[in-house]
């Protein structure tokens, strides 16, 4: 069972009907029980990092992903999800995240050259950087969908895959068993699907 | 590289497709579920889904089929059409929606765009704009096209913009139905007005359209079209292999 953490932002319709799609469970889900259960953990998150940072403090969310992330399951953030894991954002302000990924989010624009438009929107080809088992059945090129407008920097040693938007962009990242997507599987048709498979099936290893 | 979008817009009314077509396959061509998974296997970047009942209990037939299609199609879904509330934008989004286009309703309360995209953020607010020449000049007509506003189309089209509309559908009134190709100067004015994506709605007419479009206004991101896709006159398999033959970043499925 994939438990799909629910702390009040964004809509996760999706998300658990694309687990549905591959045959896996998806339960959506913000008690600590159900989470020790589950097999593996995915954050997601929609919206602004200080206002989501919070909700998931002030759930005690926080401590128990770091808890879980420690033992060894398989913890996958999506998006904002994705940002969440790593130290720090610089998204309006300075806000701490979960520190469980070396490395800050940066606005875009400040690599990006000043003609290309804000949110990167849209389907963008993945470049791979690292062998890792998310990215098993998927191919170098194969397009994802990504709406963002900032994106996850310092933390060279854990990214799997990057976009090119008038620069490399984080795509995907990896340490051990803490996982991130900037893009969405969930909107990103078959390729989606594959990634969210191959995340399902690291939890079945354990 | 990000790619080019091509985006088929199914009408739905009383939650049937209103131009029902025979695709080779479609069980029920007048069903949105099984359409808008046709249009994802052959390679649709993103569904629009227009609602265009007048009935309450069409809308709720409408948000039937909307729950169903987010749960077989996992390609980004834009619903349009009698959106006028905040209240309106939570219906469709609760349904699986992952953008909500609006057009009459951001007319008649200029506060909607600003509103919606304080709750949900801008990547979720799609302006879409009616746009006909009236003496020369662009201005934005309302329901469905038949009103004029008297509302000069790249002012209202900034000012929204400004207010977070995240993305630009323009409908070009006067290529819209002719099949001769998309409005080219029409784009390029509002391209040069906004930095958000901007989608070319109205003229389509065969693939060379398509191509014409995005390497005239390569800073065009999107184009859309109905009629030519439900009726086969486009195939967007065939569409988006031309697209790659002619170097044009596309997704390929």
């Amino acid at each position: 069972m994939v438990a799909i953490i629910d702390y009040g932002v964004g809509n996760l319709f999706s998300l658990q009907s694309s687990f549905a799609a591959i045959g896996a469970e998806g339960t959506v889900t913000a008690d600590k029980e159900v989470l020790e259960k589950a097999d593996c953990i995915l954050l997601p998150g929609v919206g602004a990092f200080a206002d989501a940072a919070e909700k998931l403090r002030s759930a005690g969310l926080d401590q128990v992903l770091k808890a879980l992330a420690a033992k060894g399951k398989p913890l996958m953030g999506i998006c904002l999800g994705m940002q969440l894991l790593f130290e720090r954002s610089y998204e309006y302000g300075c806000h701490e995240g979960l520190g469980l990924l070396k490395g800050a989010v940066r606005p875009i624009a400040d690599v990006i050259p000043a003609d290309y438009k804000i949110p990167h929107i849209g389907w963008n080809g993945l470049i791979m950087k690292q062998d890792n088992p998310l990215m098993k059945y998927v191919q170098p090129g194969d397009c994802v969908y990504f709406v963002h407008s900032y994106y996850a920097a310092d933390c060279d040693e854990a990214v799997i895959a990057t976009a090119e938007y008038g620069a490399e962009l984080t795509a995907a990242v990896a340490s051990g068993n803490v996982l991130g997507c900037q893009f969405h599987p969930e909107k990103s048709g078959e390729v989606g699907l594959k990634i969210l498979k191959a995340f399902v099936e690291m939890g079945e290893k354990k | 590289m990000i790619t080019k979008r091509i985006i088929p817009c199914l009408d739905v009314r009383d939650g049937r497709v209103v131009k029902g077509v025979n695709f080779e396959g479609l069980r029920d061509v007048s069903s949105p579920v099984e359409l808008g998974m046709y249009y994802s296997s052959c390679g649709a970047d993103e569904l629009v889904f227009y609602d265009i009942t007048a009935s309450s209990d069409g809308r709720k037939l409408f948000t039937d089929i909307l729950c169903e299609t987010a749960r077989k199609v996992f390609i980004p879904l834009t619903v349009g059409g009698g959106i006028n509330t905040v209240e309106d934008f939570d219906r469709v989004l609760k349904c699986g929606a992952d953008k909500v286009s609006v057009n009459s309703g951001a007319i008649r309360n200029p506060s909607l765009i600003l509103d919606a995209a304080k709750r949900y953020g801008d990547q979720c607010v799609v302006l879409s704009v009616d746009v006909k020449r009236v003496d020369g000049v662009f201005r934005v007509f309302a329901k469905g096209g038949r009103e004029n506003t008297g509302q000069e189309a790249i002012a209202w089209i900034k000012q929204c913009v400004d207010n977070g509309a995240g993305e630009v559908v323009v409908n070009s009134i006067d290529t819209d139905g002719v099949k001769g190709g998309f409005d080219l100067e029409m784009l390029e004015a509002v391209c040069d007005a906004v930095s958000v994506p901007v989608i070319a709605s109205g003229g389509a007419g065969k693939i060379q359209d398509f191509i014409t479009l995005f390497q005239t206004l390569p800073k065009v991101d999107a184009g859309l079209a109905a009629s030519i896709f439900h009726f086969g006159e486009v195939h967007i398999a065939d569409l988006k292999a031309q697209m790659v033959k002619e170097n044009i970043p596309t997704r390929r499925v």
